[in-house]
């Protein structure tokens, strides 16, 4: 049996972690040996957290040492949870307690503009993620968590959506590629998160197992959590299934494009441009619109290149899309402002909307400008834009 | 023994006696008014000088020996060479060879480069350090290895207390970057300048004896003397009086911490609402990262609102001196200079000035420039819920900063402090803070990440924020949410043994700072 088991993290340039290392011994309690940034301060809580944890977990005999960075509680909580769960066979989760309220309830339609990820086992971005008004804050376990990371990012991630507030940003987590991604879903699913990622989607099988197990969960749990799927295109058989895909669920609200995977899989790489993604873009775009649900394009990975930036989100709006997505909060305004509708827009949208009213006044079954019909949808746009337009 | 102790007007307690003086309590702001005659130095005599006006001698040893260097005397050096200064090692390593013991040093700051003289605190060549702590001397003084106790002042607080004759200067030892044998000098030119010299101002006008020190000795007349040669005893050329990129450490950047930058903003926005950014407007500009950052979004809505300021304050650098040449600001009054583009400005554009803690900060004074500005943006280690501000100790009570001339700019009209709400799970909003440095009735605004928190007394800031859209909170919110988020703290326990007298601006003690266990 393993008796020893380490988890977190504790390099120099480590912030708001800390690494936990317990010993089980045979006998002589528990002892506890604390290093700490902020030992003045939080010290003897920190200690009887620890005792009140193995207590929790049966623990009656270990030797523990914890070289904590100013972590959170629900962080130190996380870690010596992971660390417990590499010695001892338990089902039982060790969670923070809920006192913080979830600002914005989610809806189908809501604005995804941007979506900002954050590495789901590096706890130090998170606690401040919510200040920057993103649309969306993914939580991630797939391609910024470490292979060997992945068991504790879960429990992690399970407890900063307990215990971190977003305010007016979506909960989101990207899970792992399935089949291994059916697995984090215990750890998401119960807790407040709103909106699961779904990677490297290929058919809509997967989006039906992943449908299943939520359902499983909520019914086990006895939850009625509204949680939606985003899933992300990200090779050439997903393209073409596109449309299976995004109309396998009620639950999902978006399909999104991932471009790196998507042009190494097609065996090129990706250029400003663009060329070589016009038409999985185009196709993606086109089976979101048909399925009446959000298109989404990829990330804009160079965090100083804001005139770049800038002209790819324009050229994501003009082709369809409604959001993108982000690695840096400095990116979420220039976003915002990029999908933001023109003046020209706004004109056209309130000339439309006025007409469609004065006709509802009148009784009239058709809608036109001058000798221009408009279409129903026509109009549901243009209210749309004007939506937007009062959106900071 | 135990001491006999005060309770001053913020409710501090003090002893009665630091450094077998007199204390005077802290007595609420504007309330204690010496009366009296300022310090004056001893009479000299053009006969006993050289009547070539040459002053120079071989060596700072010689000078320093001419001087009349004896025990117990009062050394006081200034700190525009910053990081890179090398006269007051210079002066101690010497004092250390004569065998010259119980000195007073008496800088305007020190810096982590003087930990070099740990070693004659230890064998008794200084005794004590009338001056800021920083680095290894604060941890070295809050530990409370050091004789006596520390006394810190605020730039204008020294002034005053030179002035006044609280401290009386045996010998000033001025580096500067350029200087003619006679004793005038500037920090304008030459490999080791600082742009002004300002901090020796009272040292040169107060002190028994002054030495300038330069690397740079210029043919008289050395122009413009900012400091004057008509105050001076010797001169001394020496290789080196500082290393220069650690003078001007090059231009610090603005933040790019997505929550610093936040909290900029938010900064900025509320001095746009409540209408401090109007045309004619003075600011003050700080030179740390966020403060580089709310320069430049004030610099935006000036901008796009077509609004000029009249003067800026600094600590001048690279984006303050962009604005005067972009006549955003028509004026910097400048205090020290912290890049070469401060320097260069300062020497080749008049309406880039140079200002002394006399013209800026003295208390003891018939007014000074601190109290015209329309907004003054500070840093602050804590605050407390009644706005009672900290920025010389961490919140374990280790002395961290110098108190600089942050006293002095909290009379300007609306002082703001923006900070995290918490620093590495440390909420910064206390109950009381660990050393009271800054009566809460002279902070106006406290900015942080989740909300700005506007102090009561100013129902007027309160009225012109309404349908603003800012997030205004009152303290006691901020204070808890910080809490739900980090936890409550536990206090900090600290020794007995008193380590430091913080000064107000008026020469009182405010509070006094413990040795940390």
């Amino acid at each position: 049996m393993q008796t020893i088991a380490k988890s977190g993290n504790d390099g120099k340039l480590v912030k708001s972690d800390c690494s936990v290392k317990i010993k089980l011994t045979k006998s002589g309690g528990i002892s506890i040996n604390l290093t700490s940034k902020v030992k003045t301060y939080f010290g003897n809580s920190i200690i009887e957290l620890c005792k009140k944890e193995l207590k929790y977990f049966d623990i009656k005999n270990a030797e523990v040492e914890i070289n904590d960075k100013a972590a959170f509680d629900y962080v130190i909580m996380a870690r010596i949870e992971s660390a417990i769960k590499q010695l001892i066979k338990t089902k039982k989760e060790y969670l923070p307690d809920v006192k913080i309220i979830h600002t914005r309830a989610t809806n189908k339609n809501r604005l995804r503009r941007s979506r900002l990820y954050l590495p789901g086992d590096s706890p130090k971005l998170s606690i401040n993620a919510g200040l920057h008004d993103a649309d969306g804050i993914i939580l991630d376990l797939e391609d910024s968590v470490a292979p060997n990371k992945k068991d504790e990012a879960k429990i992690l991630v399970r407890n900063t959506l307990i215990k971190t507030n977003f305010y007016d940003s979506e909960k989101m987590v990207r899970i792992n590629q399935l089949p291994v991604g059916l697995d984090d879903l215990e750890y998401i699913v119960p807790y407040n998160v709103n909106v699961i990622l779904i990677p490297k989607c290929e058919t809509a099988e997967q989006i039906l197992q992943v449908e299943n197990k939520v359902e499983n969960i909520l019914k086990e749990k006895n939850l009625k959590n509204t949680i939606w799927f985003m899933p992300i295109i990200e090779s050439a058989l997903g393209v073409v299934n596109s449309f299976k895909i995004v109309s396998a669920s009620e639950r999902v609200v978006a399909l999104a494009i991932g471009l790196e995977d998507y042009t190494a899989d097609i065996g090129t790489s990706r250029t400003n441009e663009g060329n070589e993604s016009f038409f999985a873009r185009s196709q993606i775009m086109n089976s979101a619109k048909a399925a009446g649900v959000q298109a989404i394009g990829s990330v804009f990975s160079d965090v100083t290149d804001i005139d770049g930036l800038r002209k790819y989100v324009k050229d994501a709006k003009a082709q369809g899309f409604n959001g993108i997505g982000c690695i840096h909060p400095r990116q979420i305004p220039v976003i915002h402002e990029a999908f933001a509708p023109t003046k020209d827009e706004i004109t056209k949208a309130k000339e439309i909307v006025e007409a469609f009213k004065d006709a509802k006044e009148k009784g009239l079954g058709v809608v036109s400008i001058g000798s221009k019909m408009i279409d129903p949808p026509v109009v549901k746009r243009a209210e749309q834009t004007l939506k937007m337009s009062k959106i900071k | 023994m135990a001491q006999k102790m005060i309770k001053n007007a913020v409710g501090r307690m003090i002893p009665a006696k630091i450094n077998g003086e007199k204390v005077i309590p802290f007595q609420g702001i504007g309330k204690y008014k010496p009366t009296g005659k300022r310090f004056a130095p001893k009479l000299k005599t053009v006969a006993d000088f050289p009547a070539d006006g040459n002053k120079l001698v071989k060596n700072l040893k010689i000078a320093l020996q001419k001087s009349g260097l004896k025990d117990g005397m009062t050394i006081s050096t200034h700190h525009h060479f910053r990081n890179g200064d090398l006269v007051a090692n210079m002066v101690f390593d010497i004092a250390y060879e004569l065998g010259v013991k119980n000195l007073r040093w008496f800088p305007s700051a020190s810096f982590p480069c003087h930990e070099h003289l740990i070693q004659y605190l230890e064998d008794g060549t200084i005794s004590y350090i009338e001056g800021s702590m920083n680095g290894a001397l604060g941890k070295y003084c809050s530990e409370g290895k050091m004789k006596k106790t520390a006394v810190l002042r605020s730039h204008g607080g020294r002034y005053q207390a030179v002035q006044d004759g609280e401290v009386e200067i045996g010998i000033a030892v001025l580096g500067a970057g350029c200087a003619d044998s006679f004793g005038n000098a500037n920090g304008l030119y030459g490999e080791s300048a600082s742009g002004l010299l300002g901090f020796a101002l009272a040292d040169s006008q107060y002190a028994d004896k002054v030495i300038v020190v330069t690397d740079n000795l210029v043919k008289f007349p050395c122009i413009p003397w900012q400091i004057q040669g008509n105050y001076v005893d010797y001169t001394v050329e020496v290789e080196k009086v500082g290393i220069s990129e650690k003078i001007v450490s090059g231009t610090t950047r603005i933040t790019k911490s997505p929550d610093r930058l936040l909290i900029a903003e938010m900064t900025a926005k509320f001095c746009d609402k409540v209408g401090i950014i109007k045309n004619g407007f003075s600011f003050q500009a700080g030179a740390g990262g966020t403060s580089l950052a709310i320069g430049n979004y004030f610099a935006q809505i000036m901008r796009e609102k077509n609004i000029k300021a009249r003067f800026a304050r600094g600590g001048s650098n690279k984006y303050l001196v962009d604005m005067l040449n972009e006549g955003l600001v028509e004026y910097i009054l400048d205090g020290q200079t912290f890049d070469l583009d401060g320097v260069k400005s300062m020497a080749e554009n008049s309406n880039h000035v140079w200002t002394s803690p006399f013209t800026s900060y003295n208390y003891h004074g018939k007014g000074n420039f601190a109290g015209m500005l329309d907004v003054v943006i500070l840093g602050a280690t804590e605050v407390d819920v009644n706005f009672n501000a900290n920025v010389v100790t961490h919140s374990d009570g280790t002395l961290l900063h110098g108190i600089g001339g942050w006293q002095n700019c909290l009379f300007s009209k609306c002082t703001i402090l923006p900070i995290p709400l918490f620093r590495n799970r440390i909420p910064i909003i206390k109950d009381e803070v660990t050393t009271l440095v800054g009566p809460g009735e002279l902070i106006d605004v406290i900015v942080t990440e989740r909300g700005i928190a506007i102090n009561p007394r100013r129902k007027d800031l309160l009225e012109k924020v309404k349908r603003s859209g800012l997030p205004i909170k009152t303290i006691e919110e901020l204070k808890e949410e910080a809490e739900k988020i980090c936890g409550i703290p536990e206090k900090p326990k600290f020794g007995n043994k008193i380590v430091a007298a913080i000064k107000w601006v008026d020469g009182t003690v405010i509070d006094v700072v413990r040795q940390v266990k």
